[in-house]
C-alpha cells in the first residue's frame, strides 16, 4: 500500500516535471519572442539583445528550464506583462474564486449524481432508470456555452429572476453564482449519473448479490451492505478524474458569466501572450488535474480490498 | 464411432456469403430495436443531409445582408421570409445555422477520424508488444491527459492560430491517448484469446495480427466510443467558437455565432445565440443517444 | 452438536411427508422473441434426510429448477404451470417476508464458483454472521460471529479466525467453498441445493470437498439436492437420480436402477459416452449420441430426443402431445419418459462400433530432454530493491524429460498450475526454454520463438486449444481462416487447390462444406472443435498438440470429438500429445502418460502401468479422487490436506511434500526425489523406494471380477 502511494506520487511528479518543460520550452523557448512580449511590439532589436542579456535569456534552454523549476519552487511565478505586477499578486485569488465554483458545482453534482445513479442502477429497465437515463443524456448532450445561453434567455431575460453577469463588481453575491453553478452541474452530472448506474445495475446480476438475497437477508441491507459498496469503487475513479473535465467547463462557463476565476485569467492571459501568467496556469491546472487522479488512484485501491491486500 | 458426428449436416439460408452492405442494413435494423438509437441515429442523419445539401436548403447566403435584427418568423418589406430571425448585421440566422452545420460536421469527422488512426495504432503497440512499448506510449498518455483538455485547447490553438487545421491538430492531440487507453484495454484482453495463440503459432506477424485478427473483435466498444467522442469534439469546436477562438469569420460556426451575438441577447434579441445553442445541443444529442442505442443493443448479442 | 442445533434445531415435516415436492413444474423465459419454456412438467419428491441428483448436459434446465426452488427466476423468468412445495406450503404463494425467512434458513444453496459467490469487499466473518443475525431473532452480533467460527472449524478449515477476518480473494477456491457451505450450514437447513458445487475445482480439492459434503449429509440428516453434469459425483453423493434433457426429465429411479438398468435412450446414450475404466480406444470405443441438443424454441414435437434417438419410430414417438411418464418400479420410483422401453431388448443391443487395432508406434517423433522454462517476476517494492531480492524466479516446468513416437497418444495430466501450458507454450514456441532441448523431426527448437521458424517447422508442429469459444476468430468465417493457414503454410498454391483442400479438411472433421461460409457464433462448441482440429492438421503434421481439445465440451459432444481425433490420428499417423486434467479421458485415449505436478513429472510410463501399482503417491491420489460413474467400481479413498503451494515459492524438495499422505521424512522436504526406473520406461520421482511402492493395493477395483461395466449387464427387461 505505501509502496503504491510512494510510486503514484512519484509519478506525479515526473509528469508535473515533463508538463512544466513542455510549458516552458512552448512559452520560453525562444527568447526573442519572450523579450518581444515583454518589451512590447515597437521595441528595436537592440533594446531585445540588451534585455535577453540582462536576464539571462542567452543560457541554453536546460539550464534556464532549471533556473526556471527552481523560481517556481520558491513561489516565484515571474511578472505579467499584461498588468506589469508580479503573478503571484492576483494569481490566487482568481484560482481562490474558481475554487469556490468548482467546489460548489462538487458539492451539488456529485451527490444528486450518486442518487439518480443508485436509483436508476437498482432496477435496471424499468420506468424509473428509463427517465433518468434520458433525462442524464439530454443533460450531458448540452454544452456549457449552450445551456449558458438557454438558461440565461430564460432566468434572466424572459423571467428576469436572475443577474446575467457574475463578475462580482459590486462585492461578492452569491445569486451570481447560481447560473454558472447550474451550468457545470447540469452539464457534468450526467456522466457519473451514468457510470453509477452502470456499475450499479452490473452489481446487481453479480452472483454475490444473489447469494446475499438467498441467503434471506432483507432487501435494504441487500442494497446498502452489499451492493453499494461495490457499485461505488468504479464512480469513485469516474468522480475523481471529472474534476479534470470540470476545470475545462470552468474556463467556458467564466467566460460565459464574465465570472473572475482562473479560467478567464488564463483566456486573457493566452490571447495577449502574456507568458508567465499562461505558465502559472498552466501549472495550477495540471497540478490539479494530476493530484485528483493520483488521489483517485490511491482511493481506489483503499475501496477495492482485491488489490489492497494483495 | 467415426460415423457419429453431432452435426445434423442440414444446410441452413445461413449458409451463403454475406455481402458488406447486407451486413451493415443488418446491424441498422439490429437498432431498431433501441428506441433511443433509433432517435439519435435519426438526428445524427438529418444534420449529416443538412451538412451535405446546405447550399441547396439554405434559403439565403451565409453573409447576405437582409434587415439587421429581424424577429423570427418576420417577412421584410421587399419580401424575404427570415425563418430564425435575422442577426445583428442583417443575415439570415436559418441560412447561417445550416452553413455552420456543414463546417461543424466536416471538422468534428475530420478530426475524431484522425484521432483514431493515431489512438488506434498506438494502443495496438502498447497492448500487443507490451514491455517498454507500452511504457513509452502509456506515460505519453498520462502526461497529455493530465491537462485540462479545455486548457490544452486554447494553449494549443494560441500559440499555433486559429485555423480548420488546428482545430483538428488539437483535438488529435487530445483525443489520441484517450482512444489509445481504450484500444489498449481490450487489446490487453483479447490478445489472450486462443484465435491470437493460433495465428502465432501459425506464424503470422505482429501487424497483420493486431489489424485483422485482433482490431475487428474490438469494433463493438469502439463505435460506441466514436460516436460519444463526435458529440465530444462537435462540444469542443462549438467552445472554441464560442472563446472566440474557432473558425475565423466569416464563415458561420455555431459557437462564434452565439458569441458574436450573446451581449445582444441581454437586449432582448434572444433568437439570435438561442438557435446555435440548441442546434448544437440537438447534434450532440443525436451522439449520445446514438452511443447509448449501440451500446444497448451491442449488450443483448 | 451443541449450539448450533440447540438454538436452531433441524426442522422436519410430519412422518411421511415429503420436505420438497414438486408438481408438473414448467418455468419459461420471456425475451422479445417470445416466450422459451426452459423446463417442462418436472417432477420431484424429496423425503427427509434423502439426497437426489438431477444430471444433464448444459442446457438442460438443471440449474433453472435449483433457481425456481429458491423462487429466484430474475427479471425474465416465470413459473408458468405447476407447483413447488415445500413442508406442504406452496412456495409461489408465499410473501416476500416469508420467502425470506425461508431463504438462507431452511433452504440454503451451495454455487457452482465460490469465488463469484462471496461479497469481494466484505469480510468473511461478517458475510457468514449475517446468517444468524437475520434468521435468528435476538441473537447478539458477538454470537453471531462466534456461531459463524465454530462452524468454519466444522468444515475444516485451518484457522478459522484468521478466515473469518479474511477477503474472499485471500484464500483459496477449495477453502472459498468451504466457506459457501459452512454459510449455507449456519442455519441448520432443512434443504440444502448444490449446484453444480465442485466444477470450478482441481479434482484433488474437489475429493475434499465431496467428502465434507457426505459428512454433512450424515451428520446433519440434511435433504440434499445435489445438481451436476458429472454422473460420477452423483454417484458418490445421492441416493436417488433424476436425468434432464432439452428441459424435460427423461428418467428417475434410485442411483442403482438408474445406473445400472437405465431405461431411457438418452441415459443409456450418455452413460456410452462417458470414458468408463472399462472403456478402451480399440476393442470399446465411446459411443457418442449422434446429432445435437435441439434449440429450446426449436424443439422437435413428441419425445425431445428423438432425432437423436436409434429407437425413434415415426408416428408415436413424434406424437405432439408430448410422452407420459411410464412406471417401471412403483416400489422404488423408477420410471422413464420413453413410449419404447418395454420394446428394446437392451442385452441384445450393440450399437455400430467401428473397432480397431492397437497402433504400432514407430520411430521417435519428438524429444525433450532435461526442459527447464524460468519465468522472471520482477518485485519493484522497495524492501525489494533494498535486500537485493528484485527478481525472483517461477520454475514453471523443471527437468521435463520425454519422449513421443510416431502414432502414439503421450497424454501430459495434471491440475491447474502444474506446467502442462506452459510447455505447450514452449513447443509452439510463444515461450523460449531456458535450458534442456526439444528435438522435434530432428530439430532443436528449445530455443526457437515462432517467429524464427521456417514455415515448415511451423506448418508441422499445430495445435487444438481449449476453448471453443475462442478458438476462431469471431469476425472472419470459417473457411476464410481456414484458408489463411493453407496459404500461410504453403500447402497448395492456386485458389483451386486451397478451396480444394478446405473442402478435404471439413469432409475430414465431417461437417458440411457449406459451413465455410459461416461465421463461429453459428457454430456449436462441439463444430468449432471441428474447426479448430481441421486448422491443426491442415498441414499435415507429423504430430499434433491438443490442449484441453474437450474440456469445454459436454459429455456426449466430448465423445465425438475424441473419437473424431482418433480417427485423423490413424489416417494421418499423427503422434498426438494430449494435454488433460482429466484422469478418465486420458486413460482411455492415450497410449502414455505424464503426470505432472507444480512443473515437475512425478510419473510417466505406458498407460496401463501407470493407471496400477507401484504408483507415485501423487497419482494414487489422483486417481482416487476422480469420481467414476460405474458402480462396480470400488476406489480406495485418498484425501489430500492442505493446498497447492504456490508457484512462486514451490517446497524445495519434492513438490509434494507438503500435501503428500506418504511423506517418510524430512529428505521428501528437502531434497529433489531420484528417478525410480520400474522399467518398460515406467518412471517414478520418489524418494520411497520401488518395493515399497509395489507394495500398495489399486486404488480401483472391480467389485466383481469379470463382469461387465454399468451399461452392460443388465438384467432382462421387466415385462
Amino acid at each position: 500500500m505505501t509502496r503504491l502511494i510512494v510510486r503514484r506520487i512519484g509519478l506525479m511528479l515526473l509528469i508535473m516535471l515533463v508538463v512544466g518543460f513542455i510549458l516552458f520550452v512552448v512559452n520560453e523557448g525562444n527568447p526573442r519572442s519572450v523579450a518581444r512580449g515583454v518589451l512590447g511590439p515597437y521595441a528595436q532589436d537592440q533594446q531585445l539583445d540588451i534585455w535577453i542579456e540582462e536576464n539571462g535569456y542567452n543560457r541554453p534552454i536546460p539550464i534556464r528550464f532549471l533556473d526556471w523549476v527552481g523560481d517556481v519552487a520558491q513561489g516565484d511565478l515571474g511578472e505579467s506583462v499584461q498588468y506589469k505586477r508580479p503573478v503571484n499578486e492576483f494569481f490566487w485569488d482568481r484560482l481562490a474564486n474558481t475554487g469556490i465554483l468548482a467546489g460548489l458545482t462538487f458539492l451539488i453534482m456529485v451527490p444528486l449524481a450518486l442518487f439518480l445513479g443508485v436509483l436508476a442502477g437498482v432496477k435496471e429497465g424499468s420506468a424509473q432508470d428509463r427517465t433518468i437515463s434520458v433525462v442524464s443524456i439530454v443533460t450531458t448532450s448540452i454544452p456549457e456555452f449552450a445551456s449558458a445561453v438557454i438558461l440565461t434567455t430564460v432566468f434572466v431575460i424572459q423571467l428576469e429572476w436572475l443577474p446575467g453577469t457574475s463578475s462580482m463588481a459590486a462585492g461578492w453575491d452569491w445569486a451570481q453564482m447560481i447560473l454558472p453553478v447550474s451550468v457545470l452541474v447540469l452539464y457534468g452530472f450526467g456522466y457519473i449519473a451514468r457510470m453509477t448506474r452502470a456499475s450499479m445495475a452490473e452489481v446487481m446480476t453479480t452472483h454475490y448479490i444473489r447469494t446475499a438475497v438467498l441467503k434471506g437477508l432483507p432487501y435494504r441491507r441487500v442494497i446498502l451492505r452489499h451492493a453499494l459498496r461495490n457499485a461505488l469503487i468504479a464512480p469513485f475513479t469516474v468522480i475523481m478524474l471529472q474534476l479534470n473535465w470540470l476545470l475545462s467547463g470552468v474556463v467556458v462557463t467564466e467566460y460565459a458569466f464574465a465570472y473572475k476565476g482562473f479560467g478567464t485569467l488564463l483566456l486573457e492571459a493566452a490571447l495577449r501572450r502574456d507568458i508567465f501568467v499562461i505558465e502559472a496556469c498552466g501549472l495550477a491546472a495540471v497540478f490539479v488535474a494530476v493530484l485528483s487522479q493520483t488521489l483517485g488512484d490511491i482511493g481506489y485501491t483503499f475501496l477495492n480490498p482485491r488489490i489492497r491486500f494483495s | 464411432m467415426s460415423q457419429a458426428s453431432e452435426t445434423d449436416g442440414s444446410v441452413s439460408s445461413s449458409d451463403r456469403p454475406k455481402g458488406s452492405v447486407e451486413r451493415i442494413v443488418g446491424s441498422i435494423a439490429l437498432l431498431r430495436e433501441s428506441p433511443v438509437g433509433v432517435v439519435g441515429l435519426a438526428l445524427v442523419v438529418f444534420f449529416a443531409l443538412v451538412a451535405i445539401f446546405a447550399p441547396l436548403l439554405a434559403p439565403y447566403r451565409y453573409d447576405e445582408f437582409i434587415e439587421p435584427f429581424a424577429a423570427p418568423l418576420t417577412t421584410t418589406a421587399d419580401g424575404h421570409f427570415l425563418f430564425l430571425g435575422a442577426d445583428n448585421k442583417g443575415r439570415d440566422v436559418f441560412s447561417r445555422l445550416i452553413y455552420g452545420t456543414q463546417r461543424v460536421v466536416f471538422y468534428a469527422s475530420l478530426a475524431t477520424f484522425s484521432a483514431y488512426v493515431v489512438g488506434i495504432l498506438m494502443g495496438l503497440a502498447a497492448g500487443y508488444f507490451r514491455g517498454w512499448v507500452d511504457e513509452v506510449l502509456s506515460f505519453l498518455a498520462n502526461v497529455i491527459l493530465s491537462f485540462p483538455v479545455m486548457v490544452l485547447f486554447v494553449l494549443i490553438i494560441t500559440t499555433a492560430g486559429a485555423s480548420g487545421l488546428t482545430i483538428v491538430f488539437a483535438v488529435v492531440f487530445a483525443s489520441a491517448p484517450g482512444i489509445m487507453r481504450i484500444v489498449r484495454g481490450l487489446t490487453l484482453d483479447i490478445a489472450t484469446r486462443d484465435y491470437i495463440a493460433a495465428a502465432q503459432t501459425r506464424g503470422e506477424g505482429p501487424w497483420y495480427i493486431m489489424l485483422t485478427e485482433l482490431l475487428p473483435n474490438a469494433r463493438g466498444p469502439l463505435i460506441v466510443d466514436a460516436c460519444l467522442r463526435m458529440g465530444y469534439t462537435t462540444i469542443t469546436i462549438g467552445a472554441l467558437g464560442f472563446l472566440g477562438l474557432g473558425l475565423p469569420p466569416p464563415f458561420p460556426d455555431w459557437g462564434g455565432m452565439i458569441n458574436e451575438t450573446r451581449s445582444l441577447a441581454m437586449g432582448g434579441f434572444w433568437w439570435m445565440p438561442f438557435f446555435p445553442a440548441l442546434a448544437v445541443s440537438l447534434l450532440v444529442l443525436g451522439f449520445n443517444l446514438l452511443a447509448d442505442g449501440l451500446r444497448e443493443v451491442s449488450l443483448r448479442d | 452438536m451443541n449450539q448450533a442445533q440447540q438454538a436452531n434445531p433441524v426442522k422436519t415435516p410430519p412422518k411421511g411427508e415429503p420436505v420438497l415436492a414438486i408438481e408438473n413444474l414448467s418455468i419459461s423465459y420471456f425475451i422479445r422473441a417470445g416466450e422459451v419454456p426452459a423446463v417442462k412438467d418436472f417432477n420431484l419428491t424429496l423425503y427427509p434426510g434423502e439426497a437426489v441428483g438431477i444430471v444433464g448436459e448444459s442446457g438442460c434446465g438443471k440449474s433453472t429448477v435449483a433457481m425456481a426452488i429458491m423462487q429466484y427466476m430474475g427479471g425474465n423468468g416465470g413459473i408458468v404451470g405447476g407447483s413447488i412445495k415445500f413442508m406442504g406450503r406452496d412456495m409461489s404463494r408465499m410473501g416476500k417476508e416469508e420467502l425470506r425467512q425461508l431463504r438462507g434458513s431452511d433452504i440454503a444453496m451451495i454455487y457452482q464458483e465460490p469465488m463469484s459467490a462471496l461479497n469481494p469487499s466484505m469480510k468473511i466473518g461478517r458475510q457468514l454472521s449475517e446468517v444468524p443475525l437475520f434468521h435468528e431473532p435476538g441473537i447478539s452480533e458477538e454470537d453471531a460471529w462466534r456461531r459463524a467460527e465454530e462452524m468454519l472449524a466444522k468444515v475444516k478449515l485451518p484457522d478459522p479466525a484468521r478466515v473469518m477476518g479474511a477477503f474472499p480473494h485471500q484464500i483459496s477456491g477449495g477453502q472459498q467453498q468451504r466457506v459457501v457451505i459452512a454459510m449455507a450450514l449456519l442455519s441448520n437447513p432443512t434443504l440444502l441445493l448444490l449446484d453444480e458445487p465442485t466444477t470450478a475445482l482441481d479434482v484433488t480439492v474437489e475429493a475434499g470437498i465431496v467428502k465434507l459434503i457426505k459428512e454433512i449429509s450424515a451428520e446433519f440428516g440434511t435433504s440434499m439436492i445435489y445438481i451436476s453434469h458429472n454422473m460420477g459425483l452423483i454417484l458418490e453423493t445421492c441416493d436417488r437420480v433424476c436425468v434432464m434433457y432439452s428441459g424435460v426429465a427423461v428418467e428417475t429411479g434410485t442411483v442403482k436402477e438408474v445406473f445400472d438398468m437405465m431405461r431411457h435412450p438418452y441415459t443409456r446414450g450418455l452413460f456410452g459416452s462417458i470414458p468408463l475404466p472399462t472403456a478402451d480406444k480399440n476393442a470399446n470405443p465411446l459411443v457418442p449420441i449422434r446429432g445435437q441438443l435441439p434449440l429450446p424454441y426449436d424443439r422437435p414435437s413428441g419425445c425431445y430426443f428423438g432425432p437423436r434417438c436409434d429407437f425413434f419410430q415415426e408416428g408415436r414417438c413424434d406424437d405432439p402431445k408430448g410422452i407420459p411418464w411410464e412406471t417401471i418400479d412403483g416400489d422404488s420410483g423408477h420410471a422413464v419418459r420413453c413410449l419404447r422401453w418395454k420394446e428394446i431388448d437392451w442385452e441384445n443391443f450393440t450399437p455400430d462400433i467401428e473397432q480397431h487395432p492397437a497402433n504400432e508406434p514407430g520411430d521417435e517423433v519428438l524429444h525433450v530432454e532435461n526442459m527447464r522454462k524460468y519465468f522472471e517476476v520482477r518485485d519493484s517494492s522497495i524492501k525489494a530493491l533494498l535486500t537485493g531480492k528484485a527478481s525472483r524466479w517461477v520454475k514453471a516446468n523443471e527437468s521435463i524429460t520425454f519422449s513421443a513416437r510416431k502414432r502414439e497418444t503421450v497424454a501430459i495430466v495434471g491440475e491447474s498450475g502444474c506446467g502442462k501450458s506452459t510447455f505447450a507454450k514452449v513447443l509452439m514456441g510463444l515461450e523460449t526454454s531456458t535450458d534442456g532441448e526439444i528435438v522435434y523431426n530432428g530439430e532443436e527448437i528449445s530455443r526457437l520463438p515462432v517467429t524464427s521458424r521456417t514455415p515448415k517447422q511451423i506448418s508441422t508442429l499445430q495445435m487444438v486449444f481449449q476453448n471453443p469459444n475462442e478458438t476462431l476468430n469471431p469476425s472472419h468465417t470459417v473457411g476464410g481462416q481456414i484458408v489463411r493457414v493453407i496459404k500461410k503454410f504453403g500447402v497448395a498454391k492456386s485458389d483451386q487447390e486451397v478451396h480444394a483442400r478446405v473442402d478435404e479438411l471439413l469432409d475430414l472433421v465431417k461437417l458440411p462444406r457449406a459451413f465455410k461460409y459461416r461465421k463461429p457464433r453459428q457454430l456449436s462448441g462441439g463444430q468449432k472443435q471441428r474447426i479448430g482440429i481441421a486448422r491443426a492438421f491442415a498441414g499435415y503434421p507429423p504430430m499434433v498438440i491438443a490442449d484441453e481439445p474437450v474440456s469445454a465440451l459436454d459429455v456426449s459432444v466430448q465423445a465425438a470429438v475424441t473419437g473424431l481425433l482418433m480417427d485423423i490420428q490413424r489416417q494421418y499417423d499423427t503422434t498426438l500429445l494430449f494435454i488433460s486434467h482429466d484422469l478418465s479421458v486420458v486413460r482411455y485415449l492415450s497410449d502414455r502418460v505424464v503426470v505432472m505436478y507444480l512443473g515437475m513429472i512425478m510419473e510417466q510410463g505406458d498407460v496401463e502401468e501407470v493407471y496400477a501399482p507401484p504408483y507415485h503417491p501423487y497419482t494414487e491420489a489422483l486417481l482416487s479422487a476422480v469420481p467414476i460413474a460405474d458402480t462396480s467400481i470400488e476406489k480406495r479413498e485418498i484425501v489430500l490436506e492442505g493446498n497447492l503451494p504456490s508457484v512462486l515459492n514451490p517446497p524445495k524438495g519434492c513438490p509434494f511434500s507438503t500435501r503428500c499422505p506418504r511423506k517418510i521424512g524430512s529428505i521428501c522436504d528437502d531434497e529433489r526425489p531420484p528417478f525410480r526406473d520400474a522399467g518398460n520406461g515406467h518412471v517414478i520421482t520418489c524418494h520411497i523406494e520401488l518395493d515399497e511402492l509395489r507394495k500398495v493395493d489399486p486404488v480401483i477395483v472391480m467389485k466383481n471380477p469379470g463382469g461387465q461395466a454399468g451399461g452392460e449387464k443388465t438384467p432382462e427387461p421387466a415385462e
